[in-house]
């Protein structure tokens, strides 16, 4: 089969903030162009898409290849390769831009340019992508594609006039942005008989297949039978397959060539060996010289994850396995608490990875579980000069030991509306925030940055700068290195008894405040029970605040008549169910929930 | 009529039961009340009468054979009903059911619904006990609870159903209600007591889903909880000194002077419940009609049937009883009685000793010291009353 011709694919990616319609748009694409070239159409390739079927493979990629015929009467092909949209995954985000070739900026007409628009633009132009823009949701009533636009030029400062102004929702003008993509997104270069050299920007584990590894091949051509090393973590396989992701299922093909984006599979066992940026080459001809921008991603956010049920623990373990054969950047490890049983340590790469790996866990794997205080990785520097990572505040050393203790710091960029940056610069400032400056974007809108340290982000940060800004307010953050500080463990005791799950690092200056709301939270919490329940905040030996839950003193239906009795029973059930969700802790039940809940302190 | 049915339901029901006939009409709907009743034209009153009546007559149809022991026209407010309609009700009812000679027959009543006419007409339709909904003897608190009767017009209700021959009276009392002092209810505690009817309910006011105490809960000034309960348990005490004894959470009577019905229902007896909305259980199954009131005169207008009672489409949510389920209910509507549940019948009616079944929960309640176990029978504590629902629900199946 003769090669394919480089100017016929066009590689990109759709960039938007939350909710401006990126997978929208992403569908409508999928819609309206189709899955094989007239080529593939004639050959082998269905009878293999049929073979896949009957295994029942499906496969959720990061990229999908699809056919577009254009207004020139060419055959393109599209690989539209996918983002994460969210901080937690920036790198990742960074991996899948060096894959591509040009970007699409999508930008809600009613809302115009976020944090994460900028932040997300900024990454494109760090990887030299050009970026065009397109104005969604014009259906809306409160539209303003000119203002948009004209936004997009002064703020980000690219050309914007001439951007399809499209609704995603509607399929409105969704073909002016396939000619865009056809006209203004550049074709891919590469010599196809160089030394391979292919990046890596997702990989995924596949019960059939083992891993399958997504690629942007830069350089030379791989195919069946190709021995390939994984040039950073050093693995060599041969390959047993390489295709394209058609949407939603694999379609082989003989080889992938420089250009192209598609999928190797190689018989490997775990996606440890397969790290997202790192760059696939020949171990008998390779090349010279792997990608840049390769990092090791490490875990920045560590929460205790317990299973509620003490007997799913070896089935917490499994879940956790098999998750991690999908996730290179979730960390666990076991640890066992005087409150919750046996459990493990869980790092990821923020709070949003690891709401997702809590809700893979529970809704894929059915397990109910129980979380502990999200933190941080802290830095102890012991007395002995020796140095430990901390992650589990139970872990903390005796202060005796302790010399001083680091914690990790970020930039902070946040795009607000002027009317609220007095309130969110006090937000910053109560979380501990350096202020570093502030830029107008307009004459409405301003990006403050700071400093600051993560504990603060990780601990409601981003609910608290909604509410403060009335939704207004964007995020976008990264780390940028440890800073000293003063640090104390904060305990919580429940009838007298230390509850360690519930211990966190927090600096000095916070504990009173942060110590007397767990108090008050954990009192809204804990259901009254039989008997008066002390709740005290500690550092050290020190009561910083307490609270009590007053015992029960009523709880009783003072009627139940015939007519009465199954409804009477209903409640009764209810009541029932409720007790189910508790867990003994000492002498005391605390909702499982309440582990989460005390967390969120509301921001008043 | 078609010829009689037997219901193989009602077959398995033993020798006796209970009737209860729902009277879903009232003046006017209390704040608190989350019973179905509502007010309706004499037009409709009359069609709902008529109905009542063929479900009592298909219903008498598969009783045939069983003993009623007593009988409870409950609402809405049946005395809303004119003389001659109670009088057919009753009618039908001695007609279709065996009736026990010495059958406990109630009604309930609302100051300002009769006159000393209508009690002479429930007198005479073989009525021998009322329940009076008097709630407060102050007229303040009546007029926040949304009463249509004042003080007087209760009093004057009470003595006049003296005069018509009631020996057997009972008074419904209600604490915890909004701006209500422990001093007002103690108040109102003791002129009723005074009154020397037979039977004293006292319910604690509970604030149910969808009454618009509901809604307005977070402005209600509701007693506190110290308040409450003292009202509660100091109930006992005052009443005590007047001769009645607390026989249920919220019931107390003179000698021999118990809500046989109400009992009945503690105890597992089976019963018939007539009319929109009543709930029936015949020993192993429940089930209720429906609360729509154009479906059940829809039915009942037919002139044939076609399903005997209670087969028929209006008998609906009907709930078959497990072991598990006929167990717990014995032991959570047993506990609400001052005396308790008996170990011997608990063994007697279900073939296994209580201890085997509920061994751990009993135990866990006992250390706690909320049940207690004397003389083989087992029951709540005074602490255990107030938390009764905390000890209840353990018993239900998983």
């Amino acid at each position: 089969m003769s090669s394919i011709d480089q100017n016929k694919i066009r590689n990109f990616c759709i960039i938007a903030h939350i909710d401006h319609g990126k997978s929208t748009l992403a569908d409508r694409i999928i819609e309206k162009t189709g899955l094989l070239t007239s080529r593939e159409m004639q050959s082998q390739v269905l009878d293999n898409m049929d073979l896949e079927r009957e295994r029942g493979i499906t496969i959720k990629a990061q990229a999908v290849r699809t056919i577009y015929r254009a207004k020139d009467g060419e055959e393109y092909i599209f690989n539209m390769i996918d983002t994460p949209g969210h901080v937690d995954f920036n790198y990742e985000v960074s991996r899948s831009l060096a894959a591509c070739d040009g970007a699409l900026l999508v930008v809600d007409a009613t809302q115009g340019v976020e944090a994460q628009t900028l932040g997300n633009v900024y990454l494109a132009m760090d990887h030299n992508l050009d970026v065009y823009p397109v104005i969604n949701k014009i259906d809306l009533p409160s539209a303003d594609p000119q203002g948009v636009k004209d936004e997009i030029e002064e703020i980000i400062g690219i050309e914007a006039q001439d951007a399809p102004e499209i609704s995603a929702k509607t399929g409105e003008n969704v073909d002016a942005v396939l000619e865009e993509i056809v006209q203004k997104i550049a074709p891919p270069e590469g010599d196809v008989k160089a030394p391979l050299k292919a990046l890596i920007f997702d990989s995924l584990y596949d019960a059939y297949k083992g891993v399958i590894i997504s690629v942007r091949v830069m350089e030379g051509t791989v195919r069946r039978g190709t021995k390939i090393r994984m040039m950073a973590t050093g693995a060599v396989e041969e390959v047993v397959e390489v295709g394209y992701f058609g949407a939603g299922r694999l379609i082989p093909c003989d080889e992938l060539e420089a250009g192209m984006v598609g999928y190797i599979t190689a018989s490997i066992k775990d996606v440890s060996s397969t790290r997202v940026g790192d760059t696939v080459t020949d171990e008998e001809r390779p090349c010279a010289k792997a990608l840049p921008g390769y990092k090791k991603v490490t875990p920045m956010v560590y929460c205790g994850l317990y299973p509620e049920d003490s007997a799913k623990y070896p089935e917490l373990q499994d879940a956790l396995e098999k998750l991690q054969l999908n996730d290179a950047s979730l960390f666990f490890e076991p640890e066992t608490s005087a409150a919750l049983g046996f459990g493990f340590r869980i790092g990821c790469l923020g709070l949003l990875h690891l709401d997702i790996i809590q809700e893979r866990l529970e809704r894929e794997y059915g397990l109910d579980l129980v979380t502990t205080s999200p933190g941080v990785i802290y830095k102890v520097h012991k007395t002995d000069g020796s140095v430990i990572a901390l992650s589990n505040p139970s872990n903390l050393p005796d202060p005796s030991e302790i010399d001083f203790m680091e914690e990790p710091i970020v930039k902070a960029d946040i795009m607000v509306t002027s009317e609220y940056v007095g309130q969110v610069m006090q937000l910053c400032e109560e979380r501990r925030g350096e202020y570093l400056g502030m830029d107008y974007l307009d004459q409405t809108r301003a990006e403050l940055h700071y400093h600051m340290p993560l504990n603060e982000i990780i601990y409601d940060f981003f609910d608290a700068l909604k509410s403060r800004s009335r939704g207004y307010a964007s995020l976008d953050y990264e780390l940028t290195g440890y800073q000293r500080s003063d640090l104390v463990k904060l305990d919580i005791l429940v009838n007298k008894e230390l509850v360690d799950a519930l211990s966190f690092i927090v600096f000095e200056g916070s504990a009173y405040t942060r110590g007397r709301k767990m108090c008050e939270k954990l009192k809204e919490e804990i259901p009254r029970q039989l008997f008066d329940i002390p709740i005290q905040a500690a550092v050290g030996s020190k009561i910083i605040a307490r609270e009590t839950v007053k015992a029960l003193r009523k709880d009783v239906l003072a009627k139940c008549y015939g007519g009465d009795i199954s409804r009477k029973k209903k409640l009764l059930e209810k009541q029932k169910e409720g007790k189910k969700r508790m867990r003994q802790v000492g002498s005391v039940e605390i909702p499982k929930d309440a582990f989460m809940n005390v967390l969120k302190l509301d921001d008043k | 009529m078609a010829e009689r049915v037997a219901s193989s339901a009602v077959e398995k029901s033993m020798g006796c039961a209970e009737l209860y006939l729902h009277i879903p009409f009232c003046m006017k709907k209390c704040g608190y009340c989350d019973f179905l009743s509502f007010s309706a034209d004499a037009d409709m009153r009359e069609r709902y009468v008529r109905a009542l009546i063929r479900e009592i007559k298909d219903a008498g149809d598969a009783f045939y054979g069983t003993r009623i022991v007593t009988v409870f026209a409950g609402g809405g407010t049946p005395t809303v009903l004119d003389s001659g309609q109670i009088r057919r009700i009753f009618r039908a009812v001695q007609a279709s059911f065996s009736l026990d000679a010495d059958a406990e027959i109630t009604v309930e009543v609302n100051p300002g619904t009769v006159d000393e006419e209508k009690l002479v007409t429930l007198r005479d339709a073989g009525v021998n006990r009322l329940s009076i909904g008097c709630q407060s003897l102050d007229d303040r608190l009546l007029l926040e609870l949304g009463r249509i009767h004042d003080r007087d017009v209760f009093l004057r209700c009470f003595h006049a159903a003296r005069r018509a021959g009631f020996r057997n009276i009972s008074i419904d009392l209600m604490s915890g209600i909004p701006d209500q002092s422990y001093m007002d209810w103690v108040r109102t505690l003791r002129e009723a007591a005074e009154l020397g009817p037979e039977h004293i309910s006292a319910y604690s006011l509970i604030l149910e889903e969808g009454t618009p105490f509901w809604r307005k809960r977070d402005s209600l000034r509701l007693p506190d909880e110290d308040t409450e309960r003292r009202m509660y348990e100091d109930t006992r005490r005052i009443l005590s000194e007047y001769g009645y004894e607390r026989y249920e959470i919220s019931n107390y009577a003179k000698r021999d002077r118990r809500c046989r019905h109400n009992v009945g229902y503690w105890t597992g007896v089976p019963y018939a419940g007539l009319g929109l909305g009543a709930s029936s259980y015949l020993g192993n199954v429940r089930f209720r009609n429906t609360d729509h009131m154009e479906a059940y005169l829809d039915w009942f207008e037919q002139t044939d049937r076609a399903l005997p009672w209670p087969e028929a489409p209006v008998h609906c949510e009907r709930e078959a009883l497990s072991d598990a389920d006929a167990m717990a209910e014995f032991v959570i509507l047993g506990l609400r009685m001052e005396e308790g549940i008996s170990e011997e019948t608990f063994f007697s009616r279900f073939g296994k000793n209580i201890g085997e079944v509920y061994g751990e929960i009993l135990e866990k309640h006992g250390r706690e010291g909320l049940l207690e176990e004397k003389n083989g029978r087992i029951f709540l504590t005074e602490r255990g009353f107030s938390l009764s629902n905390y000890v209840m629900c353990d018993f239900l199946p998983d």
